[in-house]
């Protein structure tokens, strides 16, 4: 419809709709100085946003097969770095990683290096080549350069287990955003973002998640750094607080010592009836933990991390948009820079906000005061009414000491503004911004789990000689099952069984690493090395988790397992994946080389120009 | 050697440079953490600086230049694609 301008028109579209968004955001503010009330403010901003999300999918509708599964590879690379970094920064991220970083410091922040590390893997070893072959989607490269209906089938599986165990979990902080900001219980609030995920992703496909993706991108960028600058400079730690915070990390350092980090004991919590999940502060923000385990413990953590990253289909899928090779490498760059501005705020966010409840010189400390003024803070009775802090005496003295202060994650990015003094608009804006970050990394996975099911499965095995008019109609019914399903999941709250986000990256590592990498750079790699790979992959790396993760260890294995070599149940792809490698290397190297036809088919994957592998429409 | 075995051979060892980098900066400087943490950077300790956000400033600067450099060594040997492919 209007194709071509459309694209040349991009950065006016979105400088228009920048430009709206913080009217928006003036507008509110303004309406908050006139007396409407917190709660409001805060429906709206979710609202407003969510109805400009649909919008754009809805305006992005089509009828084209490669539109649908790959937005027309008409994406422009910075277009898509920002669509990419959406698609990659859940609400996991936006919400929990200031958190992580405030109890986990220096440790946890092996995420940090692992979830951008990974995309110098995607550039050099992935993107292009999967970029040139023209595929659809993940297992359409595994199927086509390996060859037959089961190692594609095999792949499609990986990528199944791989995103389903990271979406329930966006789905579930899409509910709890929605649920909190429209005031609604949590079990609608699912069922509310599900539907906002459906509209943006449905009609469009790709594209329309291509076109909310950037959109998306916008609000919740806009939604971290605003607070993050603007409590800076109201605690003190001046106005640009990414080269400026050395001394409040140094007096951290010192009020660690002062206050002490103490380890409750297990027993202690109970008596004292701690509610779940909650935290308290027992490490040191900068400092490094000493001993060989510790930093082998980091460097696995991100060794994971990064290999799981490359390996996950909905971000790999992201680079079939761009126009050209040279566009998806590029792109690459770009969505890493887009991702840095977010993952390099997260820790000052979480240096501030320990420092606004650490520093006694403070008016926001709260840690060394006496525990019947700081309960009686407004903020406090607030986050205490809905179990997200706690305050327990345990050795009776009525003063508040560090490990005495319990507090969920989530709250160093949702509470911190309020803590800092900040105007209530900015919770509002906060809360827009999860819920962006939630719902576009929701699409991108429900869109790469369907996509594999309807083109994958239906078209290239069940139905190849379906007509277009009936493969959109399977994967258009296929996203609503498969977000439907994820709803439901959500809506028990079993992701506390389901596990950890951590997990999509190792299952995903376990089985699609190495048949992705070593099917453009060896051409030796046959189809029976790829199959047992991504089979003993998979499951070697299951059948490790199921052994050492305790929940399932206890009634499968009737005990609990010590892990080997520090490998917990965060790590357990660096069993899966080696495995995976070396069964892929023997078999192949046992089985017949592959014919002249599949040899040349990856040396023509390795150059950028001529034609892709796989035809425009296929 | 064909043109294009010679534009794989350089795609290789400008891969391999760019994986020696990026391990630099993701595994063997936080092998030293302690070490590195007794000297400091912009006030930061320095091991806490890169993983807060020195490495992953060198990945952006890192994928950039990876990128510029192999469409540098496409043109060499004639496999650029056109602007508007």
């Amino acid at each position: 419809m209007f194709k071509g301008e459309f694209i040349k028109n991009l950065p006016k579209i979105y400088g228009t709709y920048t430009g709206g968004f913080i009217v928006f955001i003036i507008l509110m503010a303004i309406a908050e100085q006139a007396g409407v009330s917190a709660k409001n403010i805060g429906v709206m901003f979710v609202a407003f946003t969510v109805l400009i999300y649909a919008l754009i999918g809805y305006l992005s509708r089509t009828i084209q097969v490669d539109a649908y599964y790959v937005a027309g590879r008409q994406v422009p690379t910075v277009f898509n770095g920002m669509a990419t970094a959406a698609d990659w920064m859940s609400g996991a991220s936006f919400v929990a990683l200031a958190g992580g970083v405030y109890f986990g410091g220096y440790t946890y922040m092996a995420f940090l290096v692992g979830w951008t590390g990974g995309y110098v893997l995607v550039a050099t070893l992935m993107a292009p080549y999967l970029r040139k072959f023209g595929c659809y989607t993940v297992p359409d490269f595994i199927g086509t350069r390996y060859g037959g209906n089961l190692v594609r089938a095999c792949a499609v599986f990986v990528l199944f287990i791989a995103s389903f165990t990271y979406v329930t979990a966006q789905i579930n902080a899409t509910g709890t955003i929605a649920s909190r900001a429209l005031g609604i219980p949590f079990e609608a609030g699912v069922w509310v973002g599900l539907i906002s995920i459906l509209i943006c992703s449905m009609l469009g496909g790709m594209r329309a998640v291509t076109w909310t993706q950037v959109a998306q991108y916008i609000v919740l960028i806009i939604a971290y750094l605003i607070p993050v600058f603007w409590i800076s400079s109201n605690v003190g730690g001046g106005i640009f607080p990414h080269l400026m915070l050395g001394d409040e990390v140094a007096r951290l350092g010192e009020l660690e010592q002062q206050f002490g980090l103490v380890k409750n004991s297990a027993a202690d919590m109970k008596a004292a009836g701690v509610p779940g999940g909650l935290k308290y502060i027992s490490g040191t923000h900068s400092g490094v933990p000493e001993g060989g385990m510790a930093v082998w413990k980091y460097l696995s953590l991100a060794i994971c991390m990064m290999v799981g990253t490359a390996s996950l289909p909905h971000i790999l899928m992201r680079y079939f948009t761009t126009p050209s090779v040279r566009a998806a490498r590029k792109s690459v760059a770009w969505s890493l820079f887009f991702i840095f501005l977010l993952y390099s705020s997260a820790p000052m966010l979480a240096t501030l906000s320990k420092l606004a409840l650490m520093d006694p010189n403070l008016p926001t400390g709260i840690i060394g005061k006496s525990i019947s003024e700081v309960q009686s803070i407004e903020w406090v009775q607030r986050w205490s009414e809905v179990k997200q802090v706690f305050i327990a005496d345990f050795n009776g003295d009525g003063v508040l000491q560090l490990n005495e202060w319990f507090m969920r994650g989530d709250v160093v990015v949702l509470a911190t503004p309020e803590v800092a003094g900040l105007p209530f608009v900015i919770s509002g804006l906060v809360f827009a911004g999860g819920m962006a970050a939630a719902m576009s990394t929701a699409d991108g996975l429900v869109l790469a789990i369907s996509n594999a099911l309807s083109h994958d499965i239906y078209y290239k095995i069940i139905d190849p000689k379906a007509d277009t008019a009936k493969r959109l109609l399977v994967a258009r019914v296929l996203l609503v099952i498969i977000g439907a399903a994820g709803a439901y999941i959500a809506s028990f709250r079993l992701t506390s069984i389901l596990g950890s986000v951590a997990w999509a990256f190792d299952f995903a590592m376990s089985g699609l690493f190495f048949p992705l990498v070593l099917g453009v750079w060896w051409k030796r790699a046959t189809r029976a090395g790829a199959i047992a790979g991504i089979v003993s992959g998979i499951a070697s790396g299951t059948l490790y988790l199921l052994w050492v993760f305790p929940k399932f260890s206890v009634p499968i294995f009737g005990g609990v397992n010590t892990p080997f070599l520090g490998i917990d149940h965060l790590r357990f792809g660096l069993i899966g994946a080696p495995i995976c490698l070396v069964v892929m290397v023997v078999v192949s190297l046992m089985t017949k080389e592959p014919s002249p036809a599949v040899q040349k088919m990856v040396d023509d994957t390795r150059i950028p120009t001529g034609k892709a592998i796989l035809g425009k429409q296929h | 050697m064909s043109n294009k075995d010679a534009y794989w051979n350089k795609t290789k060892n400008h891969m391999i440079v760019t994986l020696v980098l990026w391990a630099f900066f993701s595994l063997v400087i936080f092998m030293f953490g302690s070490e590195l943490n007794t000297m400091s950077f912009l006030g930061y300790p320095l091991a806490y600086y890169m993983t807060a956000q020195g490495s992953l400033l060198a990945f952006v600067i890192i994928l950039f230049w990876t990128a510029n450099k192999q469409e540098k060594i496409d043109e060499e040997h004639g496999f650029s694609e056109r602007e508007d492919d």
